[in-house]
């Protein structure tokens, strides 16, 4: 081969080395690089579970010590059992849904199918938060007053819900959502406006918006919004034409709001990737100099940023309220919008990671509490599962030391197609 | 006796390249040995070998005759083997005292750390070499050019003999290179030998004892510079003919396309950066804007482009006021802009190629309706100009971090002169680029000139503002000290005015206001 053949086959070659490369792969051999980190993160924390199951359980101790072969099966059996239990809490017993069908009676069926909805029920409000955490990301805004604005979300939700009344739920339905995302976005907005015009970070002002949501939903329902009739501060129920339909009957309580979530996830992804609106936002996001050169308003766009991620907290808060709970409560949520964070870096703050990552997390935390019931095991080892999950999952290089994946990235550090040389 | 470091049939191959093929070098003692080469050529892969980061996969190294098996950055210290890396290694939050001793901590008392020791070290190393550094300045408050001396320092305070130095004079300004040339040359007299990489013809010419270029993985051979010229080397590198001289024709010159009158910029700490400047560019011709960075062209380019907010004074693009326009109504209006920092304002790393070519008019029709993006309308044009420009890349849809400096410099181009332009601002275009990209970027700018196109150049590169404008201006404290006709002037009165001197002492006082005169009328 002569000299100009062999450097033109070199480059041919490295161009097909490059186009496999998993960024200008197809689709699906992207989204499967994607897809194998957090799979393989999984998988290692629900190992790592298991591990802290035996060594806190006192049966293993136990067992070990009366011989080590007993010890080794008390710790199998109790994993077995644990893991056993967690998956048929959340998305149900083969055994009893067989025996459930058979039955054919309409509530034994219902009930053997709960847990997996019941999973999806915990799901939507992760979707939602992890959705408005994932787009702040987008737009470079670190949106941590999500759970903030989950709270005046719902209290929007709430209000509109019992004191709009008389009017059909085709109208209430919509109008109820819309005060919920308003009010978070009024919560997003405040900060977002502030690091636009006075520069102060939005990490540390919505931690603060966070405090007074907080306190002023515990006045609210302890004063103007608080129903006469209670001792509780819990807010009148809402009415009925406001409250989310719900599909099945008894005890399943899933409702519209999933498919809602769905809905939402799927517009986002419209939004940031399709349209204009989202290119700016974006862009906004990965390079603010680039922006600006590019002649797009950057602190608009990150005021916009903060106000579209805090109507999404919101719309988590305003499911709960009237898909589930059909009034505000204290501390009706348990931190979605700090989990949120985390579910937005698992979800690789795409939409459609964020629904994935969003079922992963309600399947967990739905059957952690029937794996505390059966199986005795405390329900904060999900909380675990999720933080060694998420420490995989922020420190990539682990996952692949563990399983010798190669950099995704590769290609020796060299660059050959550079020159620009004409042969 | 044997050379203080000979590499012998080094090759390496990474997934599909030969990055090193059985490449062959040899240093003697006290010689600065150029390694002359495009970007990609190879050579920061074999100093990458050398200094132990990669393995070789044939081939040895000896230093003083005795082969080596280098496994680490280590090994290569160990055998007094040091380099300097293009971006420095440095702790901005460390006094030089501290950045020298890491890794390396003197310790007195039984392990507190003995600063005195290293401070005292780093000034009889710097008085022998007249380095001129202090050793309890901190990194962060140094000039780049004294940052790169305190990595020398690093080096000599190891004791090593054998310097790499990789592409060193990419960040500095001409002054700084000046000053790291005489460095160099104080330190092969003592003993010291230097391998010097870069792909500036004109510093080789220089500097170099001995020059070898390699070109895709090859050594294509070894020189000196009184042997070749310039017009060789480049053409060694490239593997064809370039132009280094650019034949351009006289201007046709037009309508005054943009006009400021006593512009006023403060830069980022509220000093005055622009001074009351006054030019005005037509159609047709390149006004290039010469000075040693750090003059205020920066400031004049951001405040030109809408990207920073002017303090006073007017500016006028085709007759409309843009002094408090946005970015986006001057881009409207037809002005281009090469920004001087490519990657943090002139592209989203992020985004592939197609994206970065529309950054500018994703909004409009075709590459939008309405608010929708139209991705086929965007891919079908990246590819038009993939092709029109020459931008190598695998496809439209790679990302732009992964495409070579020389074609992120292209997309911007292709970008930026594609669309109908009236005048064209570009910063730095060629700052570095190599050899073959440097010369495309030249001509794509006459082009444009010939087409009618205002272009406004600003460039730190004497030789770059006099090869390619008809006017020159030369910018020094925020002023033009002088507009003069790019034929009557000579690099030497440019370089002097540059350095402050006044237009009188520099010979120019009279034709710079004949220029002036020319250029406002």
């Amino acid at each position: 081969m002569t000299e100009e053949k062999k450097v033109q086959k070199a480059s041919e070659i490295l161009v097909d080395e490059l186009t496999k490369e998993p960024e200008n792969g197809t689709w699906w051999q992207r989204a499967g690089q994607s897809l194998l980190i957090p799979l393989l993160a999984v998988l290692t924390g629900l190992i790592l579970g298991a591990v802290f199951i035996i060594i806190t359980s006192e049966d293993v101790y136990a067992a070990f010590g009366r011989s080590f072969g007993q010890g080794v099966g008390e710790a199998l059996r109790i994993v077995w059992d644990s893991y056993r239990a967690l998956f048929a809490g959340s998305l149900g017993d083969p055994a009893r849904i067989s025996a459930a069908l058979q039955s054919g009676d309409g509530e034994t069926i219902r009930r053997a199918f709960n847990p997996f909805f019941e999973s999806l029920v915990a799901s939507t409000p992760y979707i939602f938060g992890g959705l408005a955490l994932a787009l702040g990301f987008r737009a470079g805004v670190f949106n941590i007053g999500a759970e903030g604005q989950v709270f005046v979300g719902a209290i929007f939700a709430a209000f509109v819900g019992y004191a709009v009344k008389g009017v059909p739920a085709i109208i209430h339905i919509p109008l109820a959502l819309m005060a919920g995302a308003l009010g978070g976005a009024i919560w997003g907005f405040i900060p977002g406006w502030l690091k636009a015009a006075t520069g102060g970070h939005e990490v540390i002002n919505t931690i603060m918006m966070n405090y007074v949501a907080f306190r002023l939903s515990e006045w609210l329902l302890a004063g103007p919004m608080k129903r006469p009739d209670s001792f509780n501060p819990v807010s009148p129920t809402i009415e009925e034409s406001a409250m989310l339909p719900q599909f099945f009957g008894y005890p399943i309580r899933f409702h519209l709001g999933f498919f809602l979530a769905l809905g939402v996830a799927w517009f986002v992804y419209w939004l940031l990737f399709k349209t204009t609106w989202g290119f700016n936002l974006r862009t906004v996001g990965a390079n603010p100099s680039a922006a600006k050169y590019a002649g797009i308003k950057v602190t608009r766009y990150m005021v916009l940023g903060m106000t579209i991620s805090g109507a999404l907290a919101g719309l988590a808060g305003t499911n709960e309220v009237l898909g589930l709970n059909h009034n505000l409560a204290l501390a009706f949520s348990s931190g979605y919008g700090f989990d949120s964070i985390a579910l937005a870096l698992l979800g690789n703050n795409h939409p459609a990671g964020v629904v994935f990552a969003a079922l992963l997390f309600g399947t967990l935390r739905n059957g952690a509490t029937k794996m505390q019931v059966s199986a005795g095991i405390p329900i904060d080892i999900i909380s675990i599962l999720q933080a060694v999950i998420l420490i995989f999952i922020a420190a990539p290089a682990i996952i692949r030391t563990i399983y010798r994946l190669r950099e995704a990235k590769d290609t020796g550090g060299v660059q050959m197609i550079s020159g620009w040389g004409g042969n | 006796m044997p050379p203080v470091l000979e590499l012998r049939n080094i090759t390496k191959q990474f997934p599909g390249v030969l990055a090193n093929d059985h490449i062959n070098l040899s240093l003697e003692e006290g010689e600065i040995h150029a390694l002359l080469g495009e970007n990609g050529a190879g050579k920061t892969t074999l100093m990458n070998i050398l200094y132990g980061l990669y393995s070789p996969d044939e081939g040895e190294v000896t230093v003083r005759g005795e082969r080596l098996d280098i496994q680490s950055p280590s090994d290569a210290i160990a055998s007094g083997i040091g380099m300097v890396h293009q971006h420095f290694m440095l702790i901005p939050v460390f006094t030089v005292t501290e950045n020298v001793m890491l890794g390396e901590e003197a310790t007195k008392n039984g392990g507190f750390l003995d600063r005195k020791h290293t401070a005292d070290r780093i000034r009889e190393i710097s008085d022998q070499y007249n380095l001129e550094v202090d050793p309890d300045m901190y990194v962060r408050d140094i000039p780049v050019g004294v940052q790169q001396r305190v990595e020398i320092i690093k080096l000599l305070y190891r004791e090593a003999d054998i310097l790499i130095l990789d592409e060193p004079t990419a960040v500095l300004t001409p002054q700084e290179a000046g000053e790291l040339f005489k460095i160099l040359g104080r330190l092969v007299e003592r003993g010291k030998s230097v391998i010097f990489i870069t792909h500036k013809l004109q510093e080789v010419m220089e500097i170099a004892d001995r020059i070898t270029v390699i070109r895709r993985g090859k050594v294509v051979g070894t020189t000196t510079p009184k042997e070749a010229t310039k017009e060789k080397l480049a053409e060694m590198m490239v593997g064809r003919e370039v132009q280094l001289v650019l034949e351009k024709d006289a201007p046709n010159v037009g309508e005054e396309v943009l006009t400021v009158k006593e512009l006023l910029v403060l830069d980022e700490v509220k000093q005055v950066a622009v001074d009351g400047v006054s030019f005005s560019v037509r159609e047709g011709e390149v006004l290039g804007v010469a000075g040693v960075q750090g003059n205020g062209q920066t400031e004049l380019v951001k405040a030109l482009t809408g990207l920073q907010e002017l303090e006073d004074g007017e500016v006028t693009l085709l007759g409309e006021d843009i002094a408090h326009a946005t970015p986006r109504t001057i881009t409207e209006l037809g002005a281009a802009h090469i920004p001087e920092d490519r990657q943090k304002d002139g592209l989203v790393l992020s985004y592939p190629v197609a994206d970065n070519l529309v950054l500018c008019t994703y909004y409009k029709e075709p590459y939008a309706k309405g608010v929708v993006m139209q991705e086929q309308a965007i891919l079908e044009r990246a590819n038009e100009l993939i092709k029109q420009y020459d931008i190598r890349t695998p496809d439209a849809v790679t990302l732009a971090s992964s495409l070579s400096g020389g074609n992120q410099q292209k997309v911007i181009v292709a970008r930026e002169f594609s669309r109908p332009t009236k005048l064209i601002v570009a910063s730095q275009p060629t700052r570095g680029l190599d050899v073959g990209s440097i010369e495309y970027i030249h001509s794509q700018l006459l082009k444009k000139r010939d087409e009618g196109t205002g272009v406004l150049l600003v460039s730190s590169e004497l030789d770059e503002v006099m090869e390619l404008s008809d006017r020159i201006a030369v910018m020094y404290r925020g002023k033009f000290v002088a507009i003069i006709p790019a034929d009557k002037v000579s690099k030497e009165q440019v370089g002097l005015l540059m350095a402050g001197v006044s237009p009188e002492q520099a010979g120019v006082s009279e034709i710079n206001m004949l220029a002036n005169e020319e250029g406002n009328s």
